[in-house]
């Protein structure tokens, strides 16, 4: 038997991080996540190898690995999972860590998510129309020119609005808010 | 029946007509709603994936909220990822000390308290299957939906994870292949087709992220509802209306395709099929335009056509998963 290695660390800190995840060790390495995965032809590693890799404390691997970043949230590899590991949530986990890190090099989809939360922070509620301003301004505008017909059509079906939402209770959002943001990580 | 109603920020705006036929129905299915006073956005995807504590706080301020409201113990979602967010957060703060006392260590500083397993998290769809009935929305038809081929499109989060409603459900729903918004979709009158991918990804929020990622996962659904010659999608989730209805042609655009299949929710349909004027149930706002669909209404075809070429005995693909009995 041999003691504690750095390699369980890496793997005991992404349990801690993931209610429910004391699972993760008993993976079985079935391939039945990657295999329900409607976006792992498009991820670098399956959920399966990102597992494999967590257990052999490859930590700089997996926090920059796009795997996390193309998950749909779908749940389908957590409804089949043989062994109840909460993939869906882990990998939640690791965009989190890959995040305050800053390990994963594509800022899109991180940036997209810290949009979506400036949003929630600034008026309690989702602005599709500030946070698609926002997000497209500042990331590749060339490229999202296609997506302008779309947003013609939501305006033309009074499906979107140029004016955010606010709740009245901002006051009271934004110390739950910081609380939490202040707790320690569970 | 009264109900905390949670309606979510896409109901507002972008899934407005959900809410526009979601209240209409209501009150002739004797369904009465109130809305959470003040209610907050539920974090969709995004909040957790930067911040846990925050985004079970988020959430937790909207059950913590129902709760002192005191209309019901059931609070009513009409958006799946609004539906996913509330109950899961109810069930991890039931069953996770440490994030029972985070959360309502955060909500302390709002003044308010959570105790999970006070409030009853449930989707729209399942309070009017399980609430309303069959039976009972049966005899509120008055113009069935005759001759209209349908694919129920019930997408991910109202029959996944286990614990969201799928297999520990009393009703058994399978979360592989549910038949509950088949069978409502039936007692409105309309043709159901079988729809294999009827729990597939949409591709949520990949749209921004990665398009191509997200307009195949669309093109898969709109290509597999063709396939079996439906003449409209029908969905209890905003997001997959957005994504399928306002992309569809850029997905047409991408892969050369021609799809022009009309997206609607269950509400809209029951509320069609109750005798409402389309335009009262949001019907139009739709960008793939219903209305050649909604005319083949009471156009019964005299012989449907067959759904799929019939399988040679010696095929050796996999068989795809075939539509079930419903006891």
């Amino acid at each position: 038997m041999h003691g504690p290695s750095s390699d369980d660390s890496f793997m005991a800190e992404v349990i801690a991080t993931t209610p429910g995840a004391e699972t993760l060790i008993t993976c079985l390495q079935c391939g039945t996540c990657g295999g329900s995965c409607p976006s792992g032809p498009d991820m670098d590693h399956t959920p399966r190898q990102l597992f494999a890799m967590i257990s052999a404390g490859l930590r700089e691997e997996v926090l920059q690995s796009n795997t996390p970043w193309y998950c749909v949230a779908c749940y389908f590899c957590m409804a089949r999972c043989p062994k109840d590991i909460p993939i869906t949530d882990l990998m939640y986990s690791l965009k989190r860590m890959a995040v305050r890190e800053k390990l994963y090099d594509d800022r899109d989809a991180p940036d997209w998510s810290k949009s979506f939360i400036g949003m929630v922070d600034s008026y309690g509620r989702s602005f599709e129309f500030g946070l698609a301003t926002r997000y497209h301004l500042t990331h590749h505008p060339l490229r999202k020119v296609g997506v302008g017909p779309m947003a013609l059509d939501m305006f033309s079906k009074d499906r979107m609005s140029l004016k955010p939402d606010r709740i009245k209770g901002m006051g009271q959002l934004r110390a739950i808010l910081d609380r939490a943001k202040s707790q320690e990580a569970m | 029946m009264r109900y905390a109603y949670y309606p979510g920020c896409s109901l507002t705006h972008s899934a407005e007509p959900y809410d526009l036929s979601t209240k209409a129905i209501a009150a002739p299915l004797g369904l009465s709603l109130e809305e959470i006073d003040d209610w907050n956005c539920c974090g969709a995807t995004e909040y957790i994936s930067i911040d846990k504590n925050a985004a079970y706080a988020l959430v937790g301020r909207n059950l913590a909220l129902a709760a002192r409201q005191g209309v019901s113990s059931d609070v009513v979602a009409p958006c799946s990822a609004c539906f996913l967010n509330l109950r899961k957060v109810d069930h991890y703060m039931a069953k996770y000390p440490a994030v029972r006392e985070k959360t309502n260590a955060a909500l302390a500083a709002g003044n308010l308290h959570y105790e999970p397993g006070s409030m009853h998290v449930r989707h729209l769809l399942d309070v009017v299957v399980e609430d309303v009935g069959y039976e009972t929305l049966q005899t509120r038809v008055v113009r069935p939906l005759d001759g209209l081929r349908v694919a129920p499109y019930y997408g991910c989060l109202i029959v996944r994870p286990q614990w969201n409603g799928g297999s520990v459900d009393p009703r058994g729903v399978d979360p592989e292949y549910p038949m509950h918004l088949d069978r409502l979709l039936r007692t409105l009158g309309a043709e159901v087709v079988d729809f294999p991918l009827k729990t597939h990804c949409c591709g949520g929020h990949m749209t921004q992220i990665s398009a191509d990622t997200a307009y195949e996962l669309i093109r898969r659904l709109l290509h597999n509802a063709s396939e079996y010659e439906a003449d409209i999608i029908v969905t209890a989730c905003p997001m997959c209306q957005l994504n399928l209805d306002a992309y569809q042609s850029q997905v047409n655009r991408h892969f050369g395709t021609n799809f022009h299949l009309p997206v609607l929710y269950f509400t809209q349909m029951i509320g069609l099929a109750m005798g409402m004027a389309p335009a009262d149930l949001g019907i139009g706002r739709e960008v793939v335009s219903a209305a050649a669909a909604l005319g083949k209404i009471g156009t019964r075809t005299p012989a449907a056509p067959s759904a799929a070429p019939r399988r040679k005995r010696d095929d050796k693909a996999l068989p795809m998963p075939r539509q079930r009995e419903e006891t």
